[in-house]
């Protein structure tokens, strides 16, 4: 208890919680413009953090990622611009509420589920690293082969309408993803001779692209046509919340389990998370055919989902040293520096450090909710904005955006095309979701394949061969399996009945 | 008569402004291209030079990262920008490799290289529940079994870990793909699946293993370097174990577009040796564990062109240069 004591005693500082409250607001504002991503806030911060003890240090990283998750979903929400792979999943559904004037619905459930998520993901981190990070270290090649091939075939549940469309969008994704150096053989594909497309489409710009260019082109071709619905002011951001706490608990507990358990995996991250969240959601809800118009019971697990899988992320980071994502790349680097060398041993010599970085979390989670909430009240005034203003807004936004991420014109090709290859989707009911989870995911499948077959010496056997893989397999298989037989039981005819 | 005198004045310094400004370099931002991405290791080193070579110069140093194709991309924006000292760039060991792959027309040739200030050389690494307590039973084995019962990770499809390992196969009379080889996206996800029971042997750098050999969840079992390394003294060097001569690092220069005006180069050059001598640097490498090394100009250039001719004379033979 001393211990737990002793940490407090180093977070609650004045000069500690004003840091805590600075990076906060630069983490907010990173995430909400579109194209700076959680992870560039991290970078950015890192030279800063070289003048800091290590629980300011550590603590302006985990507070600033926090907010920049959970701001991603601002211009998601407002301008269909999702900040991330991980809340492009539910883009459709939150976009859909703000032009029913009602963004403040979709903004205040991704806000407060996003803290119970990371609140639940802290305390799974602080009662169980050692167990789930000695789980997570028994995942090889072939267990995230089968962990990518279940998120993709959730591209057949999250499509609106029939799976052949979606299956149709994943590939279109799939493909982008093949563009490149970046395969397990190295060799460059469809590049042209260009040094540029060496690096493939990076997804920022591509979903920039698909999202938010393709909502401009829409609103110029079809001028005047839509009438927006007058913005109908809010009750309340936190008792609509309340609200959704008691309709979807079960939604709420699964999507912060599930985020938790992925976040942990060194290679998996907040955006399978949230897909399959996402998915598993739409496929048990009672009323599946409200996803895609403006329904908040995906939004509720996928947005709990990703930023407990932020939380999960430092299970093997802390425990191993094992960078969980991007994000904690960059923080194992600075706890070297700051000499907290991460590991099985630092929860016996320095209990105090890692008790302290526990308490910020849970700091950085309830932050969350006052700056979220002041946040979202200013957010809403994008709506007054008339639509002739707002659309050159947002392609300026969007050619930042897709600038910013590799400082290259490049990028802005890359969100022109996908602009037009989106349009030209959802004008033929081809929805856009799955092509993001192609293009995500695409990379990962081929790499874990490809390396699972190097391993096995060109064997399907092996596949099966770890327990685990073996699990994830056939468990993968009834997913596929079970619609198509329910399918099959449904056409025969019932007995005694003759056609018509 | 007043305004005249003004006006003279005034033009004198115009004069004196511009005939400084035509001599003095820097004066304007300089511009550091780091071809990898925001939070590597990398970009890490690009930033901190950036920061104490701006104090150094005066002038503000941007980094921009301009990833993609295995650093082709980043490379090639530093070889193309104007050899004026507004544009140079963190140059990584991948430069000795991507043409040899075919990949580029570019090589070390087409950079003014200013300085290398950082060196990490490779290990041999295995799991701790393999049983391998020296490099010498595992090579042992290695030899005794068919080729392919081994797998190695570490970097991707030609990249340096698997040059070095190839390089190490080829000096002890191995085929250099006596050891298969499983390409991964880096030494982190290497040493994820070594521990996993995925791969046998992960020849990446000693520091990119530092937290799982601290676990004990890893064992260091040999350095390719010429001497053993100061964070790890209890690991031997390949040559003290099985008399292999092979040795191999990956380094970090900064390097500027070919053509430099000499006055140029000279204060880069110096400008980067204080940086690479300042507190913030020397601390910084030694806590994340990365190895310093110091080679300014012509000593650097000799160093990268030597890898250049050894890798390409492994990868050659390995088949992984491109015909």
């Amino acid at each position: 208890m001393s211990t737990v004591i002793d940490a407090a005693q180093l977070v609650f500082q004045p000069y500690v919680l004003l840091v805590i409250l600075c990076s906060a607001a630069f983490g907010m504002f990173v995430g909400a413009i579109p194209g700076l991503t959680a992870t560039m806030a991290t970078a950015l911060l890192v030279p800063v953090t070289f003048f800091m003890d290590p629980v300011p240090a550590i603590a302006t990283i985990v507070t600033a990622t926090a907010m920049a998750i959970f701001a991603g979903d601002i211009p998601g929400t407002m301008l269909r611009m999702p900040g991330t792979p991980a809340s492009a999943a539910y883009v459709q559904d939150a976009y859909a509420l703000t032009k029913q004037g009602r963004p403040e619905a979709a903004l205040g459930a991704s806000l407060v589920f996003s803290s119970i998520g990371g609140i639940f993901g802290t305390l799974v981190l602080i009662t169980a690293s050692p167990v789930l990070a000695e789980i997570a270290l028994k995942f090889s090649s072939f267990e995230y082969f089968w962990l990518v091939v279940l998120g993709l075939s959730c591209a057949v549940f999250i499509s609106p309408g029939s799976p052949a469309r979606g299956l149709v969008a994943l590939f279109i994704g799939l493909f982008a993803a093949t563009i490149g150096l970046e395969n397990p053989a190295g060799a460059p594909r469809y590049t042209m001779g260009s040094v540029e497309l060496m690096g493939g489409v990076q997804f920022i710009p591509a979903m920039i692209g698909l999202f938010a260019v393709s909502e401009v082109i829409r609103t110029f071709i079809k001028r005047g046509e839509e009438v927006r619905p007058p913005a109908t002011p809010g009750k309340g951001i936190f008792r609509q919340q309340a609200k959704n706490l008691v309709t979807y608990p079960v939604q709420a507990l699964r999507g912060s389990a599930m985020g938790t358990a992925i976040g942990a995996l060194p290679g998996a991250g907040a955006d399978i998370a949230a897909w399959i969240s996402f998915a598993i959601s739409k496929k048990f809800s009672k009323t599946p055919e409200k996803f895609g118009t403006g329904h908040v019971e995906g939004l509720v697990e996928a947005g709990a989902s990703n930023n407990a899988a932020m939380s999960g992320a430092w299970i093997p980071a802390l425990v191993f040293g094992i960078p969980g994502d991007s994000i904690t790349a960059i923080v194992i680097g600075v706890l070297y520096i700051k000499g907290i060398n991460p590991g099985p041993m630092v929860f016996i010599t320095q209990p105090q450090m890692i008790y302290a970085v526990f308490i910020v979390f849970l700091l950085a989670n309830l932050i969350m909710l006052p700056l979220g909430w002041l946040a979202i009240k200013g957010a809403r005034q994008v709506l007054s904005i008339p639509q002739k203003v707002l659309m050159p807004v947002i392609l300026m936004f969007c050619m930042v955006g897709s600038f910013a991420i590799n400082n290259s014109a490049f990028g802005i090709g890359i969100m022109l095309v996908f602009g037009v290859i989106g349009f030209l989707m959802e004008e033929n009911d081809i929805p856009i979701a799955p092509a993001i989870l192609g293009l995500v995911l695409g990379p990962m499948l081929e790499q874990n394949f490809v390396t699972s077959m190097i391993k096995s010496d060109g064997s399907f056997i092996a596949f099966f061969e770890r327990p685990i893989a073996a699990g994830l397999g056939l468990f993968t298989i009834a997913v596929w399996m079970i619609p198509l037989l329910l399918l099959l039981l449904r056409r025969r005819p019932p007995a005694g009945v003759s056609e018509p | 008569m007043q305004f005249v005198k003004t006006a003279a004045a005034l033009g004198g310094l115009l004069i004196l402004a511009g005939t400084v400004s035509a001599q003095e370099y820097p004066e304007r931002p300089i511009q550091l291209i780091v071809p990898w991405g925001a939070g590597g290791g990398t970009d890490a080193v690009g930033r901190l030079l950036g920061a104490e070579i701006q104090r150094e110069l005066g002038v503000p140093v941007n980094v921009v990262n301009r990833t993609g194709g295995s650093g082709v991309v980043g490379h090639s924006a530093i070889a193309n920008a104007d050899p004026d000292g507004y544009t140079i760039g963190i140059m990584t060991i991948e430069i000795d490799m991507m043409h040899w792959q075919g990949l580029t027309e570019l090589t070390y040739e087409d950079f003014d290289i200013l300085a290398i200030v950082n060196a990490d050389p490779g290990g041999v690494m295995v799991s701790a529940e393999s049983g391998f307590d020296s490099v010498e039973a595992l090579l042992e084995s290695i030899k005794s079994e068919p080729a392919g019962t081994y797998k190695a990770s570490g970097t991707g499809q030609g990249g340096i870990w698997h040059v070095g390992l190839a390089g190490w196969l080829l000096s002890e009379d191995l085929a250099p793909d006596h050891v298969t080889f499983v390409p991964s996206q880096g030494a982190a996800p290497g040493l994820t699946d070594m521990v996993a029971g995925g791969v046998d042997i992960v020849p990446s750098s000693l520091a990119e293993g530092r937290s799982m050999i601290d676990a004990n969840r890893v064992v260091a079992l040999a350095t390719m370097s010429a001497e053993r390394q100061d964070a790890f003294p209890d690991v031997p060097t390949l040559a003290e174990t099985t008399g292999s001569d092979w040795t191999v690092a990956v380094w970090r220069s900064v390097a500027a577009p070919d053509g430099l005006p000499d006055d140029v180069k000279t204060k880069l050059m110096d400008a980067v040796e204080v940086a690479y001598n300042s507190d913030a640097y020397q601390t910084f490498m030694a806590d994340r564990g990365f190895g310093l090394r110091w080679a300014k100009g012509d000593d650097a250039t000799e160093i990268v062109a030597n890898d250049d001719a050894a890798f390409g004379e492994v990868m050659k033979q390995a088949g992984l240069a491109a015909e």
